[in-house]
């Protein structure tokens, strides 16, 4: 596809990624020090006194208050980030709790997940992408709560997908058999949003 | 609001750029020749990219400044850190190629059987996709009143100047310059607060929907006063941009 782009004559690098960066930088992404904030409406402010976290078919959950969630088994991990704005951030550190775990407590029980949050966002991913290691609820960053504009009290996980299925303000993992679009999917971002395949888009 | 749902497969293509429009010293409006494009919507955006003769590729998302109908346009503000805008700012001329695709999104969008009153927040070059909702607002032949608040550094960083000066009617803008304001500046010169939209926004029991574009703390500062002061959070739309999100 790049061999028919036309070349910007004029336009060059301006950034050098250090040697030990390579392969980590997926295609059509540059590497940001910042950490953007993207949402599409205002930020929620949910007390976590409020707050609740639930997984499961619809009807019959497993639900966490926030205390019992804070109970719950963590894991602090260190991944990089690639939102599909084209911002990519390495070594991003955060700590929560793996949705293995999550599922262990409330039973496996469907192929998809629709994450649905505070705000009224929602997103889809396969429970194959939650599961094995590679997902966690996350409610702190850089050894402080997360803040809400980045997601708090508590947002979804997901590395190895773009950020859009990293949904800020999680409160549900709905386990479901169809894989239905969610917020963003349904305006035409892609079903799966794999950025090494580079899947913005539908039909990428 | 899903019924707007884009299936349609998003194919790079070569536009030329058919004009270069200087707006203030750091920013320029790029009218396009795009010979496949679909249409798009007041509030969308489109992906550029860049291959630089030794194959090094960037991408990037701008906002779409124009109305659906017109030539597409993008406006760019020049980023001295960036990559790309310097690019498309100062290097770009009247006849080059450019690749793109798109459009993009549809959540912050309108379109006239939305409605109004139209409550439009811009922080510097937040005030592209609200300028495009502006004029597909005239074009249209939309009455629904609007009210625009521009934060602008000063007074020379303000984009669409000339066209801002003469509003379509029923439609108000008023500016607040927050870093330096002319002798005489009989205008807003503090940040966008609560404060200041208590006295210019419609108030939350007249219902406004409304768009909020603009660094993320512009974003942030308005949107959650507009919430504080009752609006319902799903008539307040936002698209924010991070230090490094437009470069």
């Amino acid at each position: 596809m790049t061999a028919m782009s036309p070349i910007a004559r004029g336009f060059h690098r301006r950034r050098q990624e250090p040697a030990e960066n390579a392969g980590r930088v997926p295609p059509g992404q540059y590497v940001t020090k910042d950490f953007p904030v993207l949402s599409a409406g205002p930020t929620p402010h949910t007390a976590l006194d409020r707050w609740s976290f639930s997984i499961g078919r619809s009807g019959r959950q497993k639900t966490w208050n926030w205390a019992e969630f804070r109970a719950l088994p963590s894991q602090d991990v260190t991944v990089d980030i690639h939102c599909v704005t084209k911002w990519t951030k390495f070594d991003t550190a955060w700590q929560g709790v793996s949705v293995d775990t999550l599922l262990d407590l409330a039973g496996h029980d469907g192929p998809f997940a629709m994450a649905h949050c505070d705000g009224g966002y929602t997103t889809n991913l396969p429970v194959a992408d939650l599961t094995g290691g590679k997902a966690w609820v996350a409610y702190a960053y850089d050894g402080q709560p997360l803040a809400p504009e980045h997601g708090g009290p508590a947002r979804l996980l997901v590395p190895h997908l773009y950020f859009w299925k990293s949904a800020k303000w999680v409160r549900s993992l709905e386990l479901r058999d169809t894989n239905d679009p969610g917020f963003w999917e349904n305006y035409g971002y892609h079903i799966y949003g794999d950025p090494w395949r580079e899947q913005r888009y539908a039909g990428d | 609001m899903a019924g707007t749902a884009l299936r349609r497969r998003l194919t790079w293509q070569v536009a030329k750029v058919s004009a270069v429009t200087v707006e203030t010293a750091s920013v320029r409006t790029l009218t396009l020749d795009v010979p496949d494009w679909p249409g798009h919507q007041a509030g969308q955006h489109l992906d550029i990219r860049l291959t630089a003769e030794d194959g090094y590729v960037a991408e990037r998302s701008y906002s779409i400044a124009s109305a659906p109908g017109e030539p597409v346009a993008i406006t760019v503000e020049r980023l001295d850190d960036g990559e790309v805008s310097p690019y498309l700012t100062d290097e770009l001329r009247a006849g080059d190629d450019l690749e793109l695709r798109g459009p993009i999104g549809g959540y912050f969008v309108w379109e006239p059987e939305d409605g109004g009153p139209l409550l439009l927040l811009a922080g510097g070059s937040g005030i592209v996709p609200l300028r495009s909702i502006l004029r597909h607002r005239e074009r249209t032949g939309s009455t629904v009143p609007v009210r625009l608040l521009y934060s602008s550094r000063t007074l020379d960083d303000v984009i669409y100047q000339a066209e801002l000066d003469q509003p379509a009617r029923g439609v108000e803008v008023i500016h607040t310059l927050t870093r330096q304001q002319p002798p005489g500046w009989a205008g807003y010169a503090r940040r966008a607060d609560a404060a200041l939209l208590a006295e210019v926004a419609w108030p939350a029991d007249a219902m406004p929907l409304a768009y909020a574009c603009g660094p993320t703390s512009f974003v942030e500062a308005v949107s959650q006063a507009l919430v504080q002061s009752g609006h319902p959070p799903e008539r307040v739309k936002t698209e924010r941009f991070g230090a490094t999100g437009g470069t």
